[in-house]
């Protein structure tokens, strides 16, 4: 009974979406109060009956239905509730019905908050919202029906994908689906800006906490995935260039250009097509992010859904959204004239670059991500193409971006003058250069060229964001209070500049090596030594597995015990390795345990990571730096 | 300098670094492109490239699977129904391998050996990479479809 009242509170939802974006979007057109009238308590009955949805769905994994297919496909009875939770969203159907979910929410915070945008404006808003979840739930309903049923119905469920079961794995697909579906406001306030024709800077003030909003969740997102390859695929990479993560990352990327962007046009009414463009962009890449995952058209380690009948949907579905909103930007894009002026060197000129720059690296990471489908379509060949190219071709842009980071912050608005942008920043470019030559060589007894321009860059970053944030701070506190998008500006470059740091160090300094050894033996990596103590069994609740204890010394003196376990699923008889990873700021230890060679010699991978928290690290004080940016209450007020 | 002058300076100046950019990173596209390679191709057909990395893929043989004990370096055969190539790899192998499952070895061709650098085996037990699938395939139309 439970399936069927989620199913049929889906349909509903897809028709009151509909209704929704019918009668918001008519009655905007004609001015028409009484339709609109109807635009909030829809967009509400619309957020109701998908919560119901979503409730019976997780109320069928906490009962173990296994009529339910996709319960019987994800889940088992001795899989552990927070598991049975999170497999709600651990595949295909159910993490599409998290999306709807996640829109149908944005949605509700949108008419909650936009009680001081014009009616016909925000009405606008809730109706594209609401005609774009029509399209996600069409989507769902059929193609990807999650409440679909089997029988006979099996005594015991298939299991959650190994992989999945993990706690940074459980909430990795909330946060990341916040932030893509996020985009979605900022393109339907882009397009309703485009509908009413009224494209000034107050329209780039409203759609600002949005975007930055959408883009925190996205970064905290796209950091614990990384995070979690880190731990659990057992390969102690932390970004494999792989296409999902390049899915995530390009989103990211348009976003990050896009806040940049839409704080020139809010504060000065200059780059105004290309703010509009960028919100466009942004929200599809998104989901030509979600078409590439889903339609399994990329040779992927994350190919976990494939079928093409959802790739034609979604290709489809994106060719509408992207289509009809560029259609509709060539129809207004005459009318925008961004009729102030700013010199050649200016905090808009830097911003104009940063986000040059931002829009090559997405490019290349398309050519990248696209070329093996393109060249396998032409009949080329079947290619793949590396990670090193991938960390070249990040190069090119990014060591320009990161200088012009740092002298945007010390730039004026409207004019400001080369020399002195220098002479402002000197004294830390300086400092920073100095820092950058000596502390990696004086730690680590040796240096190199993309070592010294990444430390130089990101501790000039990092020096630069702390004297913004004490002006944040402390200049205007008299005046205004303190300006919070100042200071939340400063705290994500910080943040940039503490993740940069983590990068250099890592890849100049990070070790891994496979090595063999047997009980009693003593393996010596990076001046630690791992002796192997015992291997025994240890069962879990829904596995068996071998660990092992190892200890590790530093100097000769124990420094930590290390547990790595190689498990194996009973349901899936899928055998995954649990690394062992001893964590500190300033470096990680980690372990994890291979195969028995015979002889009583098991393999390992040992790794030396240093600083590698700091990657994960500053992509939090990122995150909240655009926490910090979004609470100015300049948002709060109206108009 | 007069601002035009300045102007044509800044204008020039990236335009010539961004021609040097697209040119270094075009040709390391071209570097880091991998060929995937069938193992008829490999044996037979000699397509393999002598000089750069490309990915081959297959079938582990049943019983092919040979380490010498205590040792890291493993020696097996792939094969796609048709042809079968030796694969040398020193390492720690991936959770999902296993003889009579699918591989992806990435690494280059040493006389009749390949020496794989990277062993790729897929997260789900029943997946199979798509080229593997479609290598097989070519040379065997049944049993391997319900891997799909």
């Amino acid at each position: 009974m439970i399936p069927e009242i989620g199913h049929f509170s889906l349909i509903v939802a897809m028709m009151i979406a509909l209704t929704q974006g019918y009668t918001s979007l008519k009655g905007a057109r004609t001015n028409d109060f009484e339709l609109m009238r109807h635009t909030k308590p829809l967009a509400l009955a619309q957020f109701t009956l998908i919560s119901v949805s979503f409730l019976c769905l997780t109320s069928s994994f906490l009962m173990d239905d296994f009529s339910v297919l996709y319960v019987a496909n994800n889940s088992q009875l001795a899989l552990p509730i927070i598991y049975k939770i999170s497999a709600v969203w651990g595949a295909h159907e159910g993490s599409l019905l998290l999306w709807i979910l996640i829109l149908s929410i944005w949605t509700v915070l949108v008419c909650r908050y936009s009680n001081n945008l014009p009616k016909l404006f925000s009405t606008r808003v809730i109706g594209i919202l609401g005609l774009l979840n029509f399209g996600f739930l069409l989507f769902t309903l059929f193609t990807s029906n999650p409440f679909e049923r089997i029988f006979p119905t099996p005594s015991d469920g298939n299991d959650l994908n190994p992989l999945l079961q993990d706690i940074g794995l459980a909430i990795h697909p909330p946060l990341l689906y916040i932030g893509y579906v996020g985009f979605s406001v900022a393109y339907a306030f882009a397009v309703a800006a485009m509908l009413s024709g009224n494209l000034d800077r107050k329209w780039a003030k409203w759609t600002r906490p949005w975007t930055t909003a959408a883009w925190l969740f996205l970064t905290i997102g796209i950091g614990l995935g990384s995070w979690w390859a880190y731990y659990e695929l057992g390969w102690g990479g932390w970004w494999f260039w792989d296409p999902v993560e390049n899915a995530s990352f390009m989103p990211w990327l348009i976003g990050t250009a896009l806040i940049h962007s839409l704080a020139v046009t809010e504060k000065r009414g200059v780059f105004k097509s290309w703010t509009l463009l960028l919100s466009i962009s942004a929200f599809s890449l998104s989901l030509l992010g979600t078409f590439l995952v889903r339609s399994g058209i990329l040779i992927s380690v994350h190919a976990f859904a494939t079928d093409p009948e959802r790739g034609l949907f979604i290709l489809i579905f994106l060719v509408t959204v992207i289509g009809g909103a560029l259609i509709l930007y060539a129809k207004r894009a005459s009318d925008l004239d961004d009729n102030v002026n700013f010199s050649a060197v200016s905090r808009e000129t830097f911003l104009l670059l940063n986000n040059v720059l931002l829009v090559i690296t997405t490019l290349l990471i398309l050519i990248g991500t696209l070329a093996p489908l393109v060249m396998e379509i032409f009949g080329m060949g079947k290619i793949s193409i590396g990670a090193p190219w991938f960390e070249i071709a990040m190069l090119v842009p990014m060591i320009p971006l990161l200088i012009f980071i740092s002298m945007g912050m010390h730039s004026l608005w409207i004019k400001d003058d080369l020399r002195k942008v220098f002479n402002r920043s000197k004294f830390l470019f300086i400092a920073a250069t100095i820092i950058g030559l000596f502390v990696p060589a004086y730690f680590y007894g040796r240096t190199g060229l993309l070592l010294v321009i990444g430390s130089v860059l990101s501790i000039w970053i990092i020096l630069s964001s702390f004297v913004s944030i004490k002006n944040g701070l402390f200049t205007n506190k008299l005046k205004s209070g303190i300006n919070r998008s100042v200071l939340g500006m400063a705290i994500a470059h910080l943040g940039l500049g503490l993740f940069v740091l983590g990068v250099t160090f890592v890849s100049s300094f990070g070790i891994e090596t496979d090595r063999s050894f047997s009980i009693g033996d003593t393996l010596s990596v990076a001046g630690y030594d791992y002796r192997l103590n015992s291997i025994k069994n240890a069962p879990g609740p829904n596995y068996q597995a071998i660990e092992a204890e190892i200890d590790v010394y530093k100097d000769n003196l124990l420094y930590t015990k290390l547990y790595p376990q190689k498990r194996t699923y009973l349901v899936q008889k899928s055998p995954m390795t649990e690394a062992a990873i001893m964590a500190s700021w300033n470096k990680d230890l980690f372990i994890a345990l291979g195969d028995s060679l015979g002889n009583g010699k098991w393999s390992v991978r040992i790794q030396y990571k240093p600083m590698i928290r700091w990657i994960w690290f500053g992509c939090l004080i990122m995150a909240l730096g655009g926490a910090i940016a979004i609470s100015d209450k300049r948002y709060r007020s109206s108009a | 300098m007069k601002p035009r002058q300045q102007r044509m300076l800044a204008v020039g100046s990236s335009a010539i670094g961004l021609i040097i950019a697209a040119i270094l990173t075009f040709k390391a596209f071209e570097e880091n492109m991998m060929f995937f390679i069938n193992v008829t191709d490999v044996v037979e057909n000699n397509k393999a490239p002598l000089d750069r990395d490309f990915r081959v893929g297959g079938l582990v043989v049943e019983n092919s699977l040979i380490r010498v004990e205590g040792n890291l370096t493993v020696n097996f055969l792939i094969t796609d129904n048709k042809n079968q190539l030796g694969v040398e790899y020193t390492g720690v192998l991936p959770d999902l391998f296993r003889e009579g499952q699918g591989v992806v070895a990435l690494g280059r061709l040493n006389g009749d050996i390949f020496l794989a650098e990277t062993i790729l085996a897929k997260h789900d037990e029943n997946y199979m990479p798509p080229e593997v699938i479609e290598s097989l395939s070519k040379h065997q139309r049944d049993g391997n479809e319900k891997s799909l």
